[in-house]
């Protein structure tokens, strides 16, 4: 699951896509996750990852990774081919 | 090096351009503290959901109702509403402060009595009165407020022959622009009903006329409305006056008076179109100070208000059970509570906020309850934090008719804790077990065993 490569992403979790020109806005995991994504990591290497920097268990991480990226889909921000 | 503090991901599209022009606040301060109690402490103790009742705020509302009619006529009684909330430690707090009972079966006339309250400060209205009930309101010298023809004739067979006597009152119904007008309780002003059964009970000896009663709707927003009823009741009092030579006591003008949560479809909060309770006294108390009774004939007013008087005097404290998503895109959020314990929620939004801090991420969902059944939702549309399993909300201004309509349906009913004057906890109502449940129940020998 990779992030379309035009998305531009603040640090401060603004997020612009050139292509459809929609502005979003994300917290603190979120975008961690997104950048993770972006340097292409697999699913097991985000959970691993924000289960290391942040204080939560690998089962909620994975629940809650699957409800963001079915909403990274439905924004259409997410690389269909991959 | 300590971990970070975890906030589910969230990502929310910006719109621009379709601003709120009220600018309603999106923030939600965290409600950790109820009349000074912990949330965490009251879930810990009594567990989840809990109501929580305060009553100090049953106190202060009471004061603040009598203090309006008070200043502004001299002769006023209220009377609780049992079926509001029959809790009798809430019932006693209200006869502690002066209140009579209103009640509307046997079943909330016996409580008065358990309760304390004399026989003959009791006014028993409603269309279900058996012979039975009757017979033992006319013992207790209660006020029987005839409800229809079948009910005032069954109390003249009562009293026939006999030397008892009953106080008597007619309910009344009447167009009041209302809509929609109950007209299902009583008899009517307009097309003369209520005249009739005035003449039928003055012409029985055995029963004494000493008051009128009139109910004409609930969440009521027009005062005005209470203006025209008084009015009208004012009109048959005088009447009988005139005519009989009879004083009338009192008029009880019922209840009705909104609260100020918001109704289901309302463009405004609740809180910014209600009446205050000096608007409501100023309609009534005017309109009868100013018809034709003579100084010493003022009729005292009664008032069985409920709703206003204890529903921001209750909580509801509960707990996430899950997050989801809909098919299409909307974050739901199941509580552990549902409409078994909110009825109310059919026509009422409720305010809910979470218990414990968050940050200033918010996202819409709808709040579902506990029970397997579609109709199970608290609220379609809500802007809360991201709420995550586990954590806790409290529901606010939910004392009215919840803790009395509440279902025993899928799920067992909670605790009811009441938050005292000094800030100390006390179990009202233990919650409900399957002992509970199954001591009503009898099994017939044949299906005592299954295999």
């Amino acid at each position: 699951m990779q992030i379309n490569k035009n998305i531009a992403i603040s640090d401060s979790g603004f997020i612009f896509n050139p292509s459809s020109g929609d502005s979003f806005s994300t917290n603190q995991v979120g975008l961690d996750i997104i950048r993770l994504m972006k340097e292409g990591k697999k699913n097991e290497e985000i959970i691993s990852e924000i289960v290391a920097k942040f204080s939560i268990d690998e089962s909620t991480v994975e629940k809650d990774l699957g409800d963001f990226s079915l909403m990274l889909r439905s924004y259409q921000l997410l690389n269909e081919n991959d | 090096m300590s971990k970070l503090p975890y906030e589910r991901p969230f990502i929310q599209k910006l719109n621009t351009g379709s601003m709120n022009k009220f600018g309603t606040k999106t923030e939600f301060a965290p409600v950790t503290h109820l009349d000074g109690v912990a949330v965490k402490q009251i879930s810990e103790e009594y567990g989840s959901p809990c109501f929580v009742i305060s009553e100090r705020q049953i106190r202060r509302n009471y004061q603040n109702a009598v203090r309006a009619f008070k200043t502004r006529y001299p002769k006023v009684q209220f009377a609780w509403s049992y079926k509001t909330n029959y809790l009798s430690a809430v019932c006693n707090v209200f006869h502690q402060e002066g209140s009579w009972a209103e009640v509307v079966s046997i079943f909330e006339y016996k409580k008065a009595l358990q309760n304390g309250v004399e026989g003959n400060k009791i006014i028993f209205n409603g269309p279900d009165k058996s012979l039975e009930d009757l017979k033992l309101a006319v013992e207790n010298n209660s006020l029987i407020h005839i409800d229809h023809f079948d009910e005032l004739y069954m109390l003249v067979g009562l009293l026939e022959g006999g030397k008892q006597k009953a106080r008597v009152a007619i309910r009344v119904n009447m167009d009041t622009g209302i809509y929609p007008m109950w007209d299902r309780f009583g008899f009517n002003y307009e097309n003369g009903q209520a005249w009739n059964a005035i003449i039928k009970i003055l012409a029985h000896k055995e029963l004494e006329l000493v008051g009128l009663h009139c109910h004409i709707g609930t969440y009521m927003l027009s005062a005005n409305a209470y203006a025209t009823a008084a009015y009208k009741l004012c009109d048959l009092a005088l009447a009988i006056k005139a005519k009989y030579g009879q004083a009338i006591q009192y008029l009880d003008l019922g209840g009705g008076f909104a609260s100020s949560n918001t109704l289901k479809g309302s463009y405004l909060q609740g809180a910014d179109i209600i009446p205050s309770i000096d608007d409501y006294a100023e309609a009534i108390t005017s309109t009868v100070l100013n018809s034709n009774f003579p100084q010493d004939e003022l009729p005292t007013i009664i008032l069985e208000s409920g709703r206003v008087l204890i529903d921001d005097a209750a909580w509801l404290i509960g707990s996430v059970i899950a997050t989801k998503r809909l098919s299409d895109g909307r974050r739901a959020t199941i509580m552990d509570f549902g409409v078994n314990l909110l009825f109310n929620a059919f026509w009422y939004d409720y305010k809910i906020s979470p218990a414990q801090e968050f940050t200033h991420h918010m996202e819409d969902m709808v709040i579902y309850g506990p029970l397997c059944m579609n109709i199970d939702c608290i609220r379609e549309n809500i802007n809360l934090p991201l709420l995550n399993k586990g954590d806790q909300v409290v529901v606010h201004k939910v004392g009215a008719y919840n803790m009395t309509q509440w279902m025993q349906f899928i799920q067992m009913r909670p605790k009811i804790v009441m938050v005292d004057m000094e800030g100390k906890t006390h179990l009202l109502r233990e919650s409900e077990s399957l002992d509970t449940m199954m001591v009503l129940e009898r099994m017939p020998d044949h299906l005592k065993k299954i295999k």
